[in-house]
């Protein structure tokens, strides 16, 4: 078995804050993410998947069929985008990392048959860096 | 406990499959199918995995696995065009999975003590594209 881990790039705007909590508890608990205006990051996202060698080419996932998943369906919908106000999941889903890796999961499984069939290589795991010191991870499986 | 060494060597290569035609291996690999060739820095991570032994303290003397690295790995590929120099790639495309698996074969039963296996091998053909191989037993 061979996992294949590809990186991918885009940079998004969000803020952290959540409707449940008041004002004085979402700037106690998000501190400078919950700047009303939002920022943003270069987000550094890996996608992994996982197979056996094809022996016909020699490789396990066909690296090209990923890269047209991923485009279309993570790095088109989020590229350059606030993330609050253009990714409809985040209207109401405060757009933590860990709430960004299970929605590109999401998205991603939703595409994977259609790119992959039934009998290819499967999702194995998600990482996204948001900055070079915080990274979060989805790993699939048992 | 996992100890990972990192290496790097240098080597051109093309991926072609010469049972199928010119135009399924260009479908298949794209501009690496160019039998000229190109090249990569590769970068590969071999991690092992065992506990420190209890008179050197160690996993396994990292010395020793550099010898080993410098021997079966970076020696023979580095600097080398893996389709025409390093069997078995005359015969197996040298992708970044073929080679992550050949790199294992090479050191596997170097690295095996008492209280140490090799865990995986990570090939990173690109900065964008790496893969693992944890052996075929998993």
């Amino acid at each position: 078995m061979i996992r294949v881990t590809r990186r991918y790039r885009f940079s998004a705007s969000h803020r952290l804050h959540s409707g449940a909590l008041s004002e004085a508890e979402n700037r106690q608990l998000y501190g400078k993410c919950n700047n009303p205006h939002g920022h943003g990051h270069d987000y550094l996202l890996e996608v992994s998947a996982s197979g056996p060698i094809d022996p016909r080419s020699g490789r396990a996932v066909d690296v090209g069929a990923l890269d047209r998943l991923v485009r279309e369906g993570i790095l088109q919908a989020f590229d350059h985008k606030n993330m609050n106000a253009e990714i409809p999941e985040f209207a109401a889903l405060v757009p933590t990392t860990e709430n960004l890796a299970l929605e590109i999961r999401r998205r991603l499984l939703a595409g994977w048959s259609r790119t992959f069939g039934e009998s290819g290589p499967k999702l194995a795991r998600i990482r996204i860096h948001e900055t070079k010191r915080n990274i979060f991870e989805v790993t699939e499986g048992p | 406990m996992l100890i990972t060494r990192r290496i790097e060597f240098s080597a051109s290569h093309f991926c072609y499959n010469a049972s199928l035609s010119e135009e399924e291996n260009r479908a298949l690999y794209g501009a690496a199918a160019n039998r000229r060739g190109h090249g990569h820095n590769y970068v590969v991570e071999v991690t092992l995995e065992g506990s420190p032994d209890a008179t050197t303290g160690m996993v396994l003397d990292l010395k020793r696995l550099k010898e080993i690295l410098d021997r079966e790995v970076i020696g023979p590929m580095d600097h080398r065009f893996l389709n025409y120099e390093v069997p078995p790639f005359d015969r197996v495309v040298p992708t970044a999975e073929n080679l992550a698996r050949e790199v294992w074969n090479r050191i596997e039963p170097h690295v095996r003590t008492a209280n140490t296996r090799l865990h995986g091998v990570r090939v990173h053909e690109t900065e964008d594209l790496y893969v693992d191989y944890y052996g075929d037993q998993e």
